[in-house]
């Protein structure tokens, strides 16, 4: 199972937990985990990336192990201990727009 | 209840002021989505409890709320507002191309013909339709997709769709107004646009008579006369006869022809409301007064409205969707400011009084007649 910190600013804006627990069948990548949050709680499309594009936001942004992933490859394979939960997949929200 | 609900978007939350027919006492309730920007709220008119809220968000995108209980609770709709093929470009302000990117609904206009049925212009300028409540948007891409499209540049707000008004006699007919684009009319719900900014002026143009450019700032029109539409562009306020085939100057003696919003009485259909600010550099209204200006005549005659208002030291502006008024026998006329006031009055100007002084930043105010 794949850990997934959710962002605190989303608070109601959605219906996800602060850290998701998800399952993602096939190559474990951001666009991957993304789709599969979305399976799960739908009140996220459109909030992480962009309806049109499918970009991620450009006040979001994703670490693992504290790691700045944010410009790789959104469809290249994470770490294994991304996809062991070993080490959780982090979504954090820029210090801005409020 | 007989009464008014007001409806105010602000920088941070939306807020629902109610009062009797009477207007002296208010019920204030909100902020609802307590620190989210609400662009605009706006219900039905053809079913009161049914509003809907835009509230875009810098981290998260855009987001729709509606609520069927009259603003009590609410629940999201749907946010994908998806152009139509291939976006393409307009241009920027330096005059070079500028892809179309989504930013936010700024307005959100509810059919006066189908309940199910609303309309939202949005940023980068383009039309969005849902037929199903919010459920699903379509675009109306011929705009969009206008052979003038890649010509459209931004005003200093952005490249926003803002004001939609529909002819109560013929659905397929609707009036938009792009910032900075102009004026444009559909008569085919949709099917085709056809710019209508004929007689406009504006010195940013090097061609005057330029068939897109104006950088128009509101639209509004009285039900009885719906071939009639007033103007508050940029610099000048402006009327045409003819369904925006020509529009003709009636700034007359207004101390500045620069505002924002326009509205029409209830019940005089050549009585008009603008609120003169000094330019488009200071952006608040001459000599610091705070001055509502009336024209009994459709224009070129105007009173200063002045009962109630702050006279002195008042550096407020008035965005373009930030003036409604109600349709009570006696009419009340409403605006809110960047300060934070929602000023109300309820003899059609005449007097003033401030329902809340100190809320955020106010971005629009819709209201609701109820009986």
């Amino acid at each position: 199972m794949i850990r997934v910190i959710i962002p605190s600013q989303l608070g109601s804006l959605s219906d996800a937990p602060k850290e998701a627990v998800i399952q993602v069948d096939g190559t474990v990548t951001p666009n991957a985990i993304l789709d599969a949050l979305e399976v799960t709680y739908p009140r996220l499309k459109g909030l992480l990336r962009d309806n049109q594009t499918r970009q991620r936001r450009p006040m979001i942004r994703y670490f693992v192990a504290e790691e700045d992933i944010s410009h790789a490859d959104p469809d290249a394979e994470l770490p294994a201990e991304v996809a062991s939960g070993k080490e959780p997949f982090w979504i954090v929200a820029a210090i801005s727009g409020g | 209840m007989t009464g008014v609900r007001v409806l105010v978007g602000t920088a941070k939350g939306g807020f629902i002021l109610t009062s009797d027919e009477a207007r002296e006492n208010w019920d204030i309730s909100g902020p609802h989505f307590p620190g989210a920007e609400v662009y605009h709220m706006k219900g039905s008119a053809l079913n009161p409890d049914l509003i809907w809220a835009s509230q875009p968000n810098d981290w998260f995108g855009q987001l729709v709320h509606r609520s069927r209980d009259g603003g009590q609770t609410w629940e999201q709709v749907s946010n994908e507002l998806r152009y139509d093929g291939e976006t393409g470009t307009h241009q920027w302000y330096d005059g070079t191309p500028h892809p179309w990117d989504f930013k936010r609904i700024w307005h959100l206009e509810p059919s006066i013909h189908d309940e199910n049925v609303i309309f939202a212009g949005v940023e980068d300028a383009a039309m969005f339709k849902s037929i199903d409540g919010g459920e699903s948007w379509q675009e109306l891409p011929a705009l969009r997709n206008h052979s003038t499209g890649d010509s459209w540049q931004p005003g200093a707000g952005g490249l926003c769709l803002h004001t939609i008004l529909q002819d109560p006699r013929d659905p397929d007919r609707l009036y938009i107004a792009i910032s900075a684009a102009g004026a444009f009319r559909t008569d085919d719900g949709g099917e085709t646009w056809l710019p209508i900014n004929k007689g406009l002026r504006s010195d940013y143009i090097p061609d005057q008579d330029a068939e897109v450019g104006h950088c128009v700032h509101n639209l509004a029109l009285h039900p009885s006369r719906p071939d009639t539409l007033f103007m508050q562009k940029h610099w000048d306020v402006m009327r045409t006869d003819s369904a925006g085939e020509l529009w003709t100057e009636v700034s007359g003696n207004l101390p500045s022809d620069f505002g924002f919003p326009i509205v029409v009485h209830a019940h005089e259909p050549e009585t008009i409301y603008v609120v003169p600010i000094l330019s488009d550099y200071y952006h608040y209204p001459p000599e610091g007064k705070l001055r509502v200006y009336r024209s009994r005549s459709g224009g070129n005659e105007w009173e200063a409205l002045t009962a109630g208002l702050p006279q002195e030291n008042c550096y407020v502006n008035i965005l373009r969707d930030a003036m409604s008024i109600d349709t009570l026998p006696e009419c009340g006329i409403y605006f809110g400011t960047t300060g934070g006031q929602v000023y109300a009055s309820a003899d059609s100007g005449d007097t003033w009084n401030a329902i809340v002084h100190d809320l955020p930043k106010v971005l629009s105010i819709e209201v609701q007649t109820l009986s």
